[in-house]
């Protein structure tokens, strides 16, 4: 498999969902070496990660998040291109010393290194699409110069697997590739690899104003134009004029930052509304604990990890129908992303009432103990065997 | 050889289905039934829908039937939600069960008006509710119900304790296994702790089921079920007295498809069970008059004839369902005391049983899917549109404090 992270160097979720899913995969029978561009030298004992040591996990992570430049601009940052470039001289390298018989790739910085693996080894090349490049520019066109690899590389794959049928629809779209050369395998959570909560919670204001009687409405994510939160600044004016006791913790960075602020003040509700920097380890979980409610607002999430993780802290969710996981969790709310009344009302509702609270909780459990990644490992594998008879990779 | 009779009965209701209501129209308007035509929630497009596939084409072929066969009786419950939809948007529809009616050989059977779950949480509203019923009967159909069923035939001993004290003259309720025990619910009954005269139908919902669920199922055993066929399991089934086959109306053209052949099976059925002069069809009443009492029964909890669990869990078993069920009947004063019919009428087609129905997560996320008829997307937003109607109403009833 060609990666770009896997955790604990992880800026997001593509690199849990990779580890997890490898996981599950090798569980199955499949035999994985795993390259990330960085340097390191974890290793997990259901697979074996190959470092190409190109940077330092640093440079690396973060790189992802922040390699989307918006229309004006024709080039890439001059570290992700030459990461990029040079992972590809690494996989030709390695290519020559390792024995493979397929090759899974997963989003567009590995698609070039992919192509080049698949002319120098002549083996079936699949592309596991995470997100694309417009999910990223948040509905506007993105990178010219990504869009040409994920179109290169999404056209000469001999199979591309997406995250949600959502994203499938949007290859297809975008990039006028063939529906049936498609297949869907959603994300998943593995809650082996979720920590639980220890101590006192770190948002001490947070737990005196629940005591007072206040609710807790959450996003944890990047601050970027993808993922909505205008919107949800919005819905949250409406709550607030109905259920004054309603805070919104807002928790990330990224570049609408400023922009959201500045909002929050102009609608009037910068007393209810708490930014907090992007957090990590107990401070990430106990964020999710002390919510009452959990909202991805997104308008456009290729699957969309974050509502499960909350879950696993017990906190249900109000989530975008423009989001892959919309397509497979049933415990939750639900809205269009740009319906501002009813994501208000959703909002209102849930914080007026107990009885929706105890039933979203009581139903969300019952389905995070079902949840596995069981089926998606094996679409993976009859993926794998329809190009190949050994499931060796 | 022996008499038996085949007891058909059928069930017809439409509830007032809350439109997307949200709480920004909590306070505004009080439109809570009135959805866009083409929303999901639109009673008058479904009300639409069922009278062409099912009322209209069903009620012609019995009317049909009841011409023909002097021998052939039913017995219909028509809640007043639904007399009041059909009043508004398919007269045509009220039309033609009234035209069954007037054949004298159809029996309508008591209910409450607003098919609600009342009996258990207010007596005196339910009470009131069947008596709205029971005038509605009155006037449409020019019957006195002497039969009476419960909404979703929940039905024990105190039920039982009530209509008999009533004056009704049977009481319709669900066969069920461990209530029956080596029983079978093809004889006539009577309630336990009962000092009277009222019987106890039950249904058989093996023989009913085969009909409402499993007729258009391929991989069934016995598909395709025949009129033949189901008269010989009749005929064969030793001193049994009474079919008890109760299920809802819309089984005809609507959860069995007209290309299902449901209609030829229930056009078949009277023309070869008629044949054996000692099979006949008889209302509920008149079967509780026909045949002798052969045991008591007792049924100290609730059963109804839903899901496989046979009790209230999916109107009352989850915590959204609880609490709107409480709010409900706690503006119940408030409500009443006002003086505004139009608040009361609204407030009570509230608490149509189908409300918290569409709440029910019981199968929700099990995958199954089918399980779960309703015009939302899914329970919670049922809840929440439910709930800003009962703000709505709160605020209506002065009962904001």
């Amino acid at each position: 498999m060609l990666g770009w992270e896997l955790p604990p160097h992880n800026s997001g979720g593509l690199g849990v969902a990779c580890l997890q899913l490898s996981k599950s995969l090798s569980k199955l029978g499949a035999k994985i070496d795993f390259v990330v561009p960085y340097v390191g030298n974890e290793q997990f004992d259901f697979m074996n990660v190959i470092y190409a040591k190109l940077a330092h996990p640093a440079v690396i992570s973060g790189v992802y998040d922040s390699a989307t430049f918006y229309e004006g601009s024709s080039t890439l940052g001059k570290d992700i291109y030459s990461v990029e470039a040079n992972y590809q001289k690494a996989i030709e390298k390695i290519v020559i010393e390792t024995d493979f018989d397929i090759i899974h790739a997963h989003d567009w910085l590995t698609f070039r290194a992919a192509l080049r693996a698949r002319e120098l080894s002549g083996k079936p090349l699949i592309l596991h699409v995470h997100s694309i490049e417009s999910d990223r520019a948040g509905g506007k066109h993105g990178n010219p110069l990504v869009h040409e690899i994920e179109r290169m590389g999404l056209s000469i794959a001999d199979r591309i697997v997406a995250v949600s049928e959502l994203t499938k629809q949007k290859i297809v779209h975008e990039y006028g590739i063939p529906a049936d050369k498609i297949v869907v395998a959603h994300n998943s959570l593995d809650l082996d690899f979720m920590e639980d909560l220890q101590g006192d919670n770190e948002y001490r204001l947070l737990s005196k104003l629940k005591q007072e009687g206040y609710r807790v409405v959450t996003n944890i994510g990047r601050l970027t134009i993808q993922k909505g939160l205008g919107g949800f600044l919005r819905a949250a004016q409406l709550v607030v004029e109905k259920q004054p006791k309603t805070i919104f913790l807002i928790i990330g960075s990224g570049d609408q930052k400023r922009e959201l602020i500045e909002l929050a003040a102009s609608l009037g509700i910068a007393r209810n509304v708490i930014f907090v920097d992007f957090q990590r380890g107990k401070r990430w979980r106990d964020a999710f604990a002390i919510s009452d409610l959990f909202v991805m607002p997104s308008i456009s999430e290729p699957f969309g990890l974050t509502p499960l993780e909350a879950a696993y802290y017990d906190t249900p969710s109000l989530i975008s129908r423009q989001s892959g996981i919309a397509e497979v969790l049933q415990s939750c709310l639900k809205v269009d992303f740009w319906d501002i009344h009813k994501m208000a009302d959703q909002i209102i509702s849930f914080v007026s009432y107990d009885g929706l609270q105890s039933s979203l909780k009581y139903d969300l459990n019952r389905e995070l103990s079902k949840l596995s990644w069981d089926k998606t490992a094996k679409t993976l594998l009859s993926t794998y065997k329809e190009h190949h008879q050994a499931v060796a990779i | 050889m022996s008499q038996k009779s085949i007891v058909l009965y059928l069930h017809v209701h439409q509830p007032f289905r809350v439109r997307h209501y949200s709480v920004f129209d909590s306070g505004l308007r009080s439109d809570y039934f009135d959805a866009e035509y083409h929303d999901r929630t639109s009673n008058e497009r479904i009300m639409h829908k069922v009278a062409e596939k099912s009322y209209l084409a069903t009620n012609a072929r019995l009317l049909d039937l009841l011409h023909k066969h002097p021998g052939f009786k039913i017995s219909l419950s028509i809640t007043g939600t639904a007399i009041e939809q059909m009043k508004r948007w398919s007269p045509e529809s009220l039309r033609s069960f009234q035209m069954l009616a007037q054949t004298g050989r159809v029996e309508i059977v008591g209910e409450t008006y607003h098919h609600s779950l009342a009996f258990f949480y207010d007596r005196d509203e339910f009470i009131a509710q069947v008596d709205q019923h029971k005038n509605l009967i009155q006037d449409t159909f020019g019957q006195t119900p002497t039969a009476f069923r419960n909404t979703e035939l929940a039905y024990n001993n105190d039920l039982a304790w009530w209509a008999n004290e009533a004056g009704y003259k049977v009481i319709l309720a669900e066969g069920w296994d461990p209530i029956l025990d080596w029983r079978s619910p093809n004889f006539v009954y009577q309630p336990s702790y009962i000092d009277g005269n009222l019987k106890l139908l039950l249904k058989n919902y093996k023989l009913s089921d085969d009909i409402a669920f499993r007729f258009g199922d391929q991989s069934w055993a016995e598909w395709p079920l025949t009129a033949d066929k189901f008269s010989h399991w009749l005929s064969e089934s030793g001193d049994a007295t009474n079919f008890n086959l109760f299920m809802d109306y819309e089984t005809f053209g609507e959860h069995q498809w007209h290309e299902s052949g449901i209609f030829d099976f229930l056009t078949h059925l009277p023309e070869i069970w008629l044949t054996n002069p000692e099979h006949d069809f008889k209302t509920v009443s008149e079967t509780a008059d026909s045949y002798p009492t052969v045991d008591r029964v007792d049924m100290p909890n609730v059963v109804t004839w839903a899901d496989t669990e046979r009790d209230l869990s999916a109107w009352v078993g989850n915590s959204m369902q609880q609490q709107a069920l409480d709010a409900i009947y706690s503006i119940k004063d408030a409500v009443l005391n006002s003086g505004n019919q139009t608040l009361i009428d609204d407030w009570r087609k509230l608490q149509t049983s189908d409300h918290f129905y569409y709440m029910c997560t019981k199968w929700f996320n099990d995958g199954d899917i089918h399980a779960y008829f309703s015009p939302y997307d899914n329970p919670y937003d049922a809840f929440i549109a439910f709930m800003n109607a009962w703000q709505d109403m709160r605020l209506r009833s002065g009962d904001f404090r």
